[in-house]
């Protein structure tokens, strides 16, 4: 039976975690390729690079980043970031990345998605899918609004169709993180996450707001998620990857343990 | 030495790095010299089965293939490569390498999981292996080791070739073959330590067979 997925989330600006990661020992690191090596022993199932670089000269350094990752780490691990282009999705994935993660650039150009898969299989096409709350309305049926630009501009997309039109353009799996959750610790969105997962047939990775173990739990039984993004609850020190799936495995849950 | 074998799909380039992390000497080459030098060779592949038929058609690579199996050359395929080394492919309707008999055929619709809710497809993510014989492919390694797939199609070889099996809203076949041609649905040079362990096997298989053959 196919395991439930518990994945890393590194943030890295120019060739660096944008915060240090701090493990067990209390080492603090600051170079993702060194964080990734540790996330891949710990078990981590994947990883996921968000490159915030913003200029040209950064994102050159990001790819040697990205080949450097792929010397030291046997597990799939994907890169969002800025990606608006098949031929940027082509340098990521040669550098050695299994798939990319489209977000703002997807809602802009939705054609993108289909460019992506052709070229490089479904497989390897992640739609990042950023929803706040609004509310039902006619415009908006789920009551949730896909925004883009780090949750700074609201689309007026209603999240579960745009999450269904990417299925059907060709993305391979869908990366959901709750704008509202975000950052609270306080637990995964599971309504929105319940929702887009009962209602595709690709994988969901529910993101935001994990918090503690139990939140885990919820998002991937309650919330139907195929998949847990984690960041705070494991960059500093609070729980490691190993310790989060033992959790899941207690609950139940099929989980890969290393 | 071993050849992994390029043919525009995808991963080659992977399985060399888990390769060289392993110490192990490997080359990526398309040319029938270079794989008819090789040790064993390696036959990855991510992508559809029409397309890299028409790839390795076009460039002799399946014969050159042929004549390298039936010489007993120890091979191993991964994901497409193994899909490919089977007869004919649901994907694209492709006639494919005929290496051993069997097809590739598509997850149906309508599977559910063991939680009741529908599996989903492609089969993506981590899942354990019951294999069914002993091999020195997967000497070593824990039951509840786990590889990771990424596949919406799977191998339906013939019955006395199925090796390992593998559960998804129904079992299917995962890995299958027979001493020295093997054929894994899942990704070793992804799949972490078992996965490596697997490559290192696959490499001390091929020592010792060309070992005995001199």
């Amino acid at each position: 039976m196919l395991s439930k997925r518990v994945i890393p989330c590194l943030d890295v600006r120019d060739g660096l975690l944008t915060k240090g990661v701090r493990f067990r020992e209390n080492l603090d690191l600051g170079d993702p390729v060194e964080a990734a090596r540790r996330y891949y022993e710990e078990g981590a199932d994947e990883i996921v690079f968000y490159d915030i670089t913003a200029s040209a000269e950064g994102r050159g350094i990001f790819l040697g980043v990205v080949e450097r990752v792929a010397e030291a780490i046997f597990i799939p691990f994907s890169v969002g970031g800025g990606l608006s282009s098949v031929s940027q999705m082509r340098d990521v994935l040669l550098a050695g990345a299994e798939k990319i993660s489209l977000n703002s650039a997807a809602v802009r150009d939705p054609r993108l998605i289909a460019q992506g898969a052709e070229a490089f299989g479904s497989q390897a096409v992640v739609l990042g899918l950023d929803a706040r709350r609004v509310g039902p309305t006619a415009h908006i049926p789920s009551g949730y609004e896909v925004v883009i630009n780090g949750g700074r501009v609201p689309t007026g997309l209603d999240a579960l169709a745009w999450a269904r039109k990417a299925e059907e353009l060709g993305a391979g799996e869908i990366c959901l993180n709750s704008i509202d959750a975000d950052g609270t610790q306080d637990g995964y969105e599971l309504d929105v996450t319940r929702m887009v997962a009962q209602n595709v047939r690709i994988p969901v990775i529910a993101s935001g707001g994990a918090g503690r173990p139990e939140h885990l739990f919820q998002a991937l039984s309650d919330g139907h998620a195929s998949a847990v993004l984690v960041a705070s609850i494991v960059h500093y020190n609070r729980h490691s990857i190993k310790d989060l799936k033992e959790f899941l495995r207690q609950r139940g849950l099929p989980v890969r343990m290393v | 030495m071993l050849a992994i074998i390029d043919y525009r799909a995808g991963n080659q380039t992977s399985v060399k790095r888990a390769l060289d992390h392993l110490g192990i000497p490997s080359e990526i080459a398309s040319d029938p010299d270079v794989l008819e030098r090789a040790e064993g060779l390696i036959f990855p592949g991510v992508g559809a089965a029409g397309q890299a038929m028409r790839v390795i058609s076009s460039t002799g690579l399946d014969q050159a293939m042929r004549r390298l199996a039936a010489g007993g050359r120890p091979m191993l395929g991964i994901c497409l490569g193994c899909q490919i080394m089977l007869e004919s492919s649901e994907e694209n309707q492709t006639r494919t390498l005929g290496l051993l008999p069997g097809r590739t055929v598509r997850f149906p619709d309508g599977l559910d999981d063991h939680d009741g809710r529908p599996i989903r497809v492609p089969h993506m993510g981590w899942n354990t292996v019951r294999f069914r014989k002993r091999s020195p492919l997967w000497a070593g390694l824990r039951p509840d080791d786990q590889f990771y797939f990424v596949h919406s199609f799977y191998p339906s070889p013939a019955e006395e070739l199925v090796l390992g099996l593998t559960w998804h809203g129904q079992d299917f076949c995962s890995v299958y073959g027979r001493e020295g041609l093997w054929a894994l649905q899942f990704h070793p040079e992804k799949s972490g330590r078992p996965g490596l362990a697997i490559l290192s096997n696959f490499y001390r298989y091929c020592r010792e067979a060309g070992n005995h053959a001199q």
